[in-house]
């Protein structure tokens, strides 16, 4: 394939300072992207470091039960005594280890479908697309509490069931996105060279879709968090790793309301809905770069440039 | 004719998915340890021939298909088998959950649509200024927060004024005046819509307010504009109709996280509907229950998905085409 015809670029034709450029760039005109980074990126760091700069133990009990926030406990104790601050601390890592992995599980088989129903079309196509929408239609939590419960509860278990059931959505965007990309005149031109199939989906149509399944990915991850922390608080977790969805759990089961206990439940809650908001702010902005037609609208939080509609024809708004 | 054509391909998408449910359901629960007779025949001195009774009542001395038959057969009877925690039939067990949800779950559902529709025409109308910063930025954090978490916070706040778990006070007895028991399940409603309401709002929001500013951006609404109508009529007539179009598909698509944020509320409520029943049966691994509680969901969600379709199709009959 790679044979060197004069006056044609032999490498990529997009070099890495570009791109460095155009990342810079995206972050630039959508402050919320920057926000959702520096977000994500604080409670990634936390979840590495987490358990190492944790004050106290998660395991045993440090202080009395439900002890308020005070200069020991700066989030107070739960229902054992065990300082909640730490279980936040050490929670993060188990919580943003399961959504990236079951997200992981989810682009794989999405974009496996995806790329795969767009490409070859046909009967494949509406095979997939069946399977698909039925997916679709499923109540996913359900779906996942039925499985979680035949399988038993384990960390393993949770991210396969978050992740076979949560690749929908982006099997149809990556298909939308190669049944464009199959008719353009680079892709029939390796074909008319003789590319086989493997050939041009790795070499030219997966390099194409990487972006967006980038922004899709940071999309899935919020649902991934959210699913596993109402898998967790429905008792189908690991019962042996403290996770922000278990302290929530324990919460409620071990009557933290009673005891007046907030302290117990509203920093998970927080560090959750951070992360999520986090994700959506991130891979909207991405999504937004990449298709023109979202800029104006869809779920984009971002401003919304008001432009005079007159005189500008088809590229009005 | 067409449209009879679509109507009909729907119909049979939605039995399609409910008849896949079922089998998914019949393998699923199969491949686990233990049967009905092992449950049923743990009384002391079981004998032999009270197992072999039971497995042939069964019919699980049969092959795998010909029980997925008789499996088939019964749920056509209605017949979801027989809860393992309280010996009554799971069917009616669930009917009696279904009618504690459905209330709950629509009247949490019309609130938060008009409240989203609210506040998604007022972000469109204001787009890109403060109003529309402040309400997308306030939507998009409630659609964030977990709903058992919304539903702890509420419990912290307002459970010296408000009942907080349970349908009624259990010291309501001697049948009360029907008034009186209403009031009582109206004050018991109170948390458990609120957060539904909170969990719904925000997607409801960005959902309208995306759609609208697709609408906003069509050729028509200059039309509407340049022919010198009022704003207001513009955006009620012109926009928001046929916004209505991907905002019913959308609406349609969120009822599993309807159902979900449901079960979760159901659970820190206690509130006796068809989430706490299949939280109940994981915790206690009442596996018939699990079993009927998917079936009774997915075929819930795949009707109401097929209401939605329907609806479509009178707002917008192109669809057929």
């Amino acid at each position: 394939m790679s044979s060197t015809v004069a006056g044609l670029p032999t490498g990529p034709v997009e070099p890495r300072a570009h791109r460095t450029r155009a990342t810079l760039a995206l972050l630039r005109a959508r402050p919320s992207a920057t926000v959702g980074l520096v977000i994500l990126l604080v409670f990634v760091i936390l979840a590495i470091i987490g358990p190492l700069i944790a004050p106290f133990s998660t395991t045993q009990a440090t202080g009395i039960v439900y002890a308020a926030p005070s200069g020991k406990h700066w989030l107070g104790t739960d229902d054992g005594g065990i300082d909640v601050l730490s279980l936040i601390l050490v929670g993060g890592r188990t919580s943003l280890l399961v959504g990236g992995a079951a997200t992981l599980v989810a682009m794989g088989i999405g974009g496996i479908i995806g790329v795969l129903s767009g490409y070859f079309g046909g009967w494949v196509d509406s095979v997939l697309m069946r399977i698909t929408d039925y997916f679709l239609v499923i109540p996913d939590l359900v779906l996942m509490i039925v499985v979680a419960t035949v399988w038993g509860p384990s960390l393993s278990h949770v991210i396969l069931v978050i992740g076979i059931l949560l690749w929908t959505s982006t099997a149809r965007i990556i298909r939308a996105q190669v049944k464009t990309l199959k008719e353009r005149l680079f892709v029939r031109r390796a074909r008319a060279m003789g590319a086989g199939h493997t050939l041009i989906i790795v070499r030219h149509i997966l390099p194409q879709i990487g972006p967006l399944l980038i922004a899709n990915t940071v999309l899935t991850v919020a649902t991934a968090i959210f699913d596993e922390t109402a898998l967790d608080f429905l008792g189908l977790g690991d019962p042996n790793s403290v996770s922000w969805g278990v302290i929530l759990e324990h919460a409620n089961d071990r009557t933290a309301v009673s005891y007046g206990a907030w302290w117990t439940v509203v920093p998970a809650g927080l560090c959750i809905a951070l992360v999520i908001v986090a994700c959506y702010l991130l891979g909207q902005a991405i999504e937004d770069a990449l298709n023109p037609r979202l800029r104006v609208a869809h779920l984009s939080v971002n401003k919304w440039k008001l432009r005079s509609l007159v005189g500008r024809g088809p590229d009005a708004l | 004719m067409r449209g009879a054509d679509y109507v009909v391909k729907r119909v049979a998408f939605a039995c399609l998915t409910i008849f896949i449910a079922i089998t998914i359901n019949f393998f699923l629960f199969r491949v686990l340890p233990g049967t009905a007779v092992t449950n049923l025949a743990r009384v002391p001195n079981a004998t032999k021939q009270l197992r072999e009774a039971l497995t042939s009542e069964f019919g699980l001395d049969k092959s795998k298909w010909a029980q997925y038959v008789l499996y088939l057969k019964q749920l056509v009877h209605g017949n979801l088998g027989v809860s393992y925690a309280n010996r009554q039939p799971v069917a009616s067990n669930l009917w009696t959950a279904l009618t504690n949800t459905l209330p709950v779950v629509t009247i949490a559902t019309v609130i938060s649509l008009v409240l989203g529709i609210a506040t998604g025409v007022l972000s469109a109308w204001r787009r890109g200024g403060f109003i529309d910063q402040l309400s997308t930025n306030t939507a998009l954090v409630f659609y964030s927060f977990p709903t058992q978490w919304i539903a702890l916070i509420l419990l912290f706040a307002l459970s010296r004024y408000l009942p907080t778990a349970g349908t009624d006070d259990p010291f309501l007895l001697h049948q009360p005046p029907f008034w009186q028991h209403l009031e009582n399940l109206a004050q018991h409603m109170v948390l458990p819509v609120i957060t539904l309401v909170l969990t719904l709002y925000g997607g409801n929001t960005l959902i309208v307010r995306s759609a609208l500013l697709e609408t906003l951006g069509e050729d028509y609404v200059l039309t509407a504009r340049a022919k010198g109508l009022r704003p207001r009529r513009v955006m009620r007539t012109h926009a928001l109709r046929n916004a209505m179009l991907p905002i019913v598909t959308l609406v349609a698509l969120s009822l599993g996280s309807i159902v979900a944020g449901a079960i979760l509320m159901e659970v820190v409520f206690s509130w006796p509907g068809i989430g706490d029943a299949l939280y109940q049966a994981v915790q206690q691994r009442d596996y018939p229950m699990l079993e009927g509680g998917f079936l009774i969901v997915t075929v819930s969600v795949v009707f109401f998905n097929l209401i939605a379709d329907l609806c479509y199709f009178v707002l917008d009959p192109r669809v057929a085409q």
